[in-house]
């Protein structure tokens, strides 16, 4: 036991949820986890939204986020049992003994003051070293992850550096104390995936050089494989599975996990193209504000029935290029055509059966959908508009519909506020699909879900496409979902479009230098990827 | 759904303003005396006869209060339905229409609101003949500047939604924009501070007619009340203090509801359903 | 030197200059160019038509109303406010005085003002919805209903008639001593710090609330950064732009409160002077001294958005 740096025994925590009508009640987070975690093993926490992984990884600090509370259960760091100690017992020993990484670096940062002020921060408080050799620690700890100008990196404010950059620091603040564990929280969850796999190697490396234990938390799986040795995934608050990385990926036991390994194995077959696209982008030019440009000179095509995947990260144009489509940023130069007919370029010019034809689906389903209408408005309102449906026919097709989305007929009285974020997307696909149009431009729309409840709207979309013969631009910046849906697919850098063509051929090297970038930048989900990928990266960059 | 239960304090809000609005219409039926009758001896003390006593020429307070009342809530609620109508559509339209429309109503509100409505209304009223009906346009104008800028908030705060671009993308008119997908989600917060305009419409006048530019006798107001009788405090006569305690319960009482409104807002927002 | 942010507040205090100049113009339109005769509307309509004839000589309404304006806007930078309709006298020299009464009673109740709604702030935020909070709360909420001069005979009735502790009318001359002078104000004082304490120590609980519930205040209690070092070195600094905003907001809510509370109190001030004067009609003091407010509030909004640029990281370091 002493060898344990953290060993916690049936936790349980729960939170008061208050609604401001009604009477407030309980939730369980957490329903008596147990776990052990010995010196310089690193174990990564796996689970989808809500799972209780956060909230895990606080208590091992002691902490509690937003009133939530510890009610039962022993959590031991270093053999002592940290809830039972007080409060100023838990202050000594954080930022100590166990330190946090963040999901946001950026926000974590105080915008008032240096870099290096808040990195020795938490060092000089607990006495572990003064300040000079304390600086020399940071600036070690700088070089090693791989920040620009390391000495005097500490100088700039957090406005001046990047989010990459900033995850860095945030490593380098838990590593300079010289802690015993640290608790990494989704470190790379909001980084372009091309920065992910930087800082995932530099952590990797911190923490073998350091020695120090490690608690890892993630939606990802693919991620978590890299770095852990073990992994437990978790479900609603409480274990489902728990062992060796290795096992878990190449042999799970539990149905959960093998669903959560197999995700995005999604087999589709490529369409070959038809003799007319319903949507041809040719040689489109767009600024916003007139000034920089944002797309350059792009052509793509969309053939009937089939699905153009454009890929691209942040910055990259994707986003752009659905608003030039629907009509929303008109181009400066280039044209657009649909179904044989020339787009006017801007939204308001347009007919009712151009607006009609084209629908759109959002990422966020929250704010897609007008939260004082009911389901029965949402997907309602399009066939009121555009055929002129009313009353008893209305409600007829209004039905239909939901059970095409594979929802019942009992939520067409229900708000947005009462859906899950599955139902609510499938909602809105409703909606799109109620004018039945003959091309969907996608944004993002599985990106803010869960990979499960992700992989059955992707499904859903795949059925529907072939009993309707809709077409789709499907804009993504993540790769296995690509893989999974598209029929051709347009690479996107800096508003131009790299790559394009027929997704076999997209696929299949050799590979311009940003898509093989990308490409090479996608977790994948077997043991030793990321040492693959760095290899890969120097060898290209020793090349050119 | 659950049925949405009424906190007591705003419950107690509620009564309380209804009891308030209801004096004021009825106010001809319940007050024992008319409002300009003399009818008892110079502030006499309350009295079964004079339940508040009497005011600086003798005639029944509490009448003075009903009335003062009436003429308060009427003036107040006119000014205040002025300044919500003319500021919550300018507002929006300047959300919703954008580009120099927005710029030319932002601006112009801007340079109103560079001086107290206080001062304003002192500048405007020493020229212009006070009258109920320039009172009313004189304070429901320049209130409505702060509605804009609080409407044009909500209203862009919510063109910004993907569910309102959705809705453009359809190919929907600005009216139902406005009507439709806009205000419905504008109502919560915007009824909230039309209580606190009512409020700040009642201060207000109390305010001008105490000052003598509000309402002119032989009319009365809960500050025209207060000007005829404050001579008498030095004599510790408290007659000038009921409409204190007028004005406080009814301002409190507003307040309260309109904060249970505003919390209203947040369920129906529709939070992350998990 | 190129630094944004010297752009920046030298905007700003153009945007200040453009506002009074405009403000300027809105006060003398809304006293000058109205439907119906100037003169009528100011004298009534029992006024002789000699009585009508020199009041339009006097305020030279012969001449087009931008010329006039521009008279005005030029002899008023020059000092020269001009002279009052109902006494004759010249408007500069009446208000030098009173300015000098208004400066003092705005500055005692600033100085009251400003530590008790930074502290009352942060007491609430602190102890936020337990009962140190709530009675705050409900305390506030009694005085920000009430208007200042219901507020004031209060006040007077308790504390000047029934329990004299202090004057019920507020005379001050210069020979007073300090002390005199304080005692004189201390019922003014008190109203005007009641009410303005009402609003403000909300928008300093709500300002210090926001600032305590950002992340890097939660970083810090994770490092185990003792809880007033992460209050003197986390959130103070974050929270400085935000309060400096609200006392601003503060005085210029002092800037309407005085004009009542002097009547109320009889105070020889500039709020007096103009309320007299607007019963007067008397515009030219109406113009003068309004003008006078508007540029104060402005001259107060404006120090209050550079206090806001300068203490914005971003800006004092750009990339």
């Amino acid at each position: 036991m002493a060898d344990h740096i953290l060993d916690i025994r049936n936790l349980k925590i729960e939170a008061t949820v208050h609604p401001p009508d009604g009477d407030s009640f309980d939730v369980t987070i957490v329903d008596g986890i147990s776990l052990t975690l010995g010196k310089g093993r690193v174990l990564g926490l796996i689970g989808e939204s809500g799972a209780g992984k956060s909230t895990i990884g606080l208590s091992a600090m002691g902490y509690g986020r937003g009133g939530v509370r510890i009610t039962g259960g022993e959590v031991f760091l270093n053999g002592r049992d940290i809830l039972k100690g007080g409060v100023k017992r838990l202050r000594r020993l954080r930022g100590r003994e166990v330190s946090y990484v963040a999901q946001s670096a950026a926000a974590a940062f105080n915008p008032a003051h240096r870099l290096m002020d808040q990195v020795v921060e938490a060092t000089l408080r607990h006495g572990v070293a003064d300040r000079r050799e304390a600086e020399q620690r940071a600036i070690g700890f700088f070089r090693k992850l791989g920040l620009p100008d390391p000495e005097n990196f500490g100088r700039r404010f957090p406005h001046q550096v990047s989010g990459g950059q900033l995850q860095r620091a945030m490593t380098a603040m838990a590593l300079c104390s010289e802690p015993d564990l640290i608790v990494f929280d989704e470190p790379t969850t909001a980084l372009d995936v091309t920065t992910q796999i930087d800082v995932l190697a530099a952590i990797k490396d911190a923490i073998a050089d350091t020695g120090v234990a490690a608690l890892y938390i993630t939606h990802d799986l693919a991620v978590v494989a890299q770095v852990s040795d073990e992994i437990m995934v978790l479900r609603h608050g409480k274990m489902v599975e728990h062992g060796e990385t290795r096992q878990i990926i190449e042999a799970p036991r539990e149905d959960y996990t093998k669903a959560l390994v197999s995700v995005r194995s999604i087999e589709h077959e490529e369409k070959a193209p038809s003799t007319r696209p319903i949507l041809a982008v040719e040689r489109v030019t767009a600024a916003y504000g007139g000034t920089v440009k944002v797309l350059q000179d792009v052509s793509v095509e969309i053939h009937p029935g089939q699905t153009l995947a454009v890929v691209g990260e942040s910055g990259s144009g994707k986003s752009t290029l659905a608003r030039v489509v629907t009509g929303l940023l008109p181009p400066m130069e280039g044209k657009i055509t649909f179904d044989g007919r020339s787009l006017t370029p801007k939204l308001k010019d347009r007919s009712k059966d151009d607006l009609r034809e084209l629908q759109m689906i959002y990422q966020m389903a929250d704010v897609a959908m007008n939260p004082r209408q009911t389901v029965r408005t949402i997907i309602g309102r399009p066939l009121e508009f555009y055929f002129g449906m009313r009353g008893a026919e209305r409600e007829k097709r209004v039905k239909e519909l939901l059970d095409e989305i594979e929802m019942g007929t009992g939520f067409i009285d229900r708000y947005p506020a009462e859906l899950s974020g599955g139902q609510k997307q499938r909602v809105c696909i409703a909606r799109a699909l109620a004018a039945k149009p003959k091309l969907i431009i996608c944004d993002e729309v599985t990106s803010a879900l869960d990979p499960l409840v992700a992989e059955g709207i992707l499904k859903l979309l795949l059925r529907l496409q072939k009993e309707e013969q809709v077409a789709y631009l499907f804009i993504t910046h993540d790769l296995a979902t690509v893989k999974a849906i598209a029929d051709s697919i347009a690479v996107m850098y800096r508003g131009n479009v790299v790559r394009y063509g027929p997704k076999s051929k997209v696929l299949t090297p050799p590979f311009d230098d940003y898509t093989d970038l990308l490409l090479s930048s996608v977790p994948e989900m077997h043991v030793g990827w990321l040492e693959q990928a760095i290899r890969h990266r120097r060898m290209e960059s020793a090349g050119n | 759904m659950k049925r949405p239960r009424i906190p007591p304090s705003a419950l107690v809000g509620l009564i309380i303003t209804g009891v308030y609005f209801l004096a004021a219409i009825f106010a001809g039926w319940i007050a024992p005396y008319g409002f300009a009758d003399v009818v008892g001896d110079v502030w006499a003390p309350s009295s079964a006869q004079f339940l508040l006593g009497t005011d600086s020429i003798g005639r029944d307070l509490l009448s003075r209060m009903i009335y003062g009342g009436q003429t308060t809530i009427a003036i107040a609620t006119a000014a205040t339905v002025l300044s919500f109508a003319t500021g919550s559509i300018l507002g929006f339209l300047a959300a919703v229409v954008g580009g120099w429309v927005d710029q030319l109503l932002s601006r112009f509100v801007d340079l109103m609101m560079s001086i107290p409505i206080l001062i304003f209304a002192l500048v405007i009223l020493s020229v212009m003949p006070v009258t109920i009906v320039t009172l009313i346009i004189v304070m429901g104008l320049l209130d409505s500047t702060r509605v804009f800028r609080l409407a044009r908030g909500v209203a862009v705060d919510i063109t910004v939604m993907d569910y309102v671009e959705a809705a453009r993308l359809r190919g929907e008119g600005r009216l139902w924009i406005i009507f439709r997908e806009v205000l419905p989600n504008a109502l919560s917060p915007l009824v909230s501070e039309m209580g606190m305009r009512f409020i700040f419409q009642v201060l207000l006048l109390s305010t001008l007619s105490f000052l003598g530019l509000g309402v002119q006798p032989p009319l009365s107001d809960w500050g025209g009340i207060v000007k005829e009788n404050k001579d008498g405090i030095v004599y510790g006569v408290t007659a000038a203090l009921y409409p204190a305690i007028a004005i406080a319960t009814l301002a409190i009482s507003v307040n309260l509801v309109a904060d249970w409104v505003l919390t209203r807002t947040t369920s129906l927002k529709g939070g992350r359903g998990g | 030197m190129h630094h944004p942010v010297v752009k920046l507040i030298a905007q700003r205090v153009a945007l200040g200059i453009v506002l009074l100049l405009a403000i300027s113009v809105l006060i003398f339109a809304g006293t000058q160019i109205l439907p119906g005769d100037v003169a009528q509307a100011i004298l009534g309509q029992q006024a002789t038509p000699t009585a009508l004839a020199n009041l339009r000589a006097q305020m030279g309404l012969g001449e087009p109303a931008y010329i006039r304006y521009f008279h005005w806007l030029f002899a008023f930078i020059h000092g020269d406010l001009g002279k009052s309709l109902a006494n004759g006298q010249d408007i500069a020299s009446e208000i030098g005085e009173r300015l000098k009464n208004t400066l003092f009673l705005a500055a005692v109740s600033a100085a009251i003002i400003t530590p008790l709604s930074i502290v009352l702030g942060l007491v609430a935020a602190l102890y936020e919805n337990r009962w140190p909070d709530k009675l705050i709360s409900a305390v506030t909420l009694a005085t920000i209903s009430l208007p200042e001069f219901l507020l004031g005979y209060i006040l007077i009735f308790f504390f000047a008639v029934e329990y004299p502790i202090a004057p019920s009318v507020s005379t001050v001359f210069d020979s007073m001593s300090f002390l005199d002078k304080l005692h004189a104000i201390i019922l003014p004082v008190a109203v005007l710090v009641l009410v303005s304490v009402g609003h403000t120590m909300r928008m300093t609980r709500a300002a210090i609330l926001n600032v305590m519930e950002s992340a890097y205040i939660e970083t810090a209690e994770l490092k185990g950064i003792r809880p007033f070092r992460v209050i003197l070195m986390h959130a103070f600094p974050n929270a400085i732009s935000p309060v400096v905003n609200v006392l601003m907001v503060d005085l210029a809510y002092l800037v309407v409160g005085v004009v009542v509370t002097e009547v109320v109190f009889v105070y020889p001030g500039m709020g007096q002077y103009l309320v007299d004067h607007v019963a007067k009609r008397d515009v030219p003091v109406v113009q003068a001294v309004g003008l006078i407010f508007a540029a104060v509030y402005i001259a107060l909004n404006m120090v209050a958005d550079i206090v806001s640029i300068l203490s914005n990281p971003r800006l004092r370091h750009p990339k």
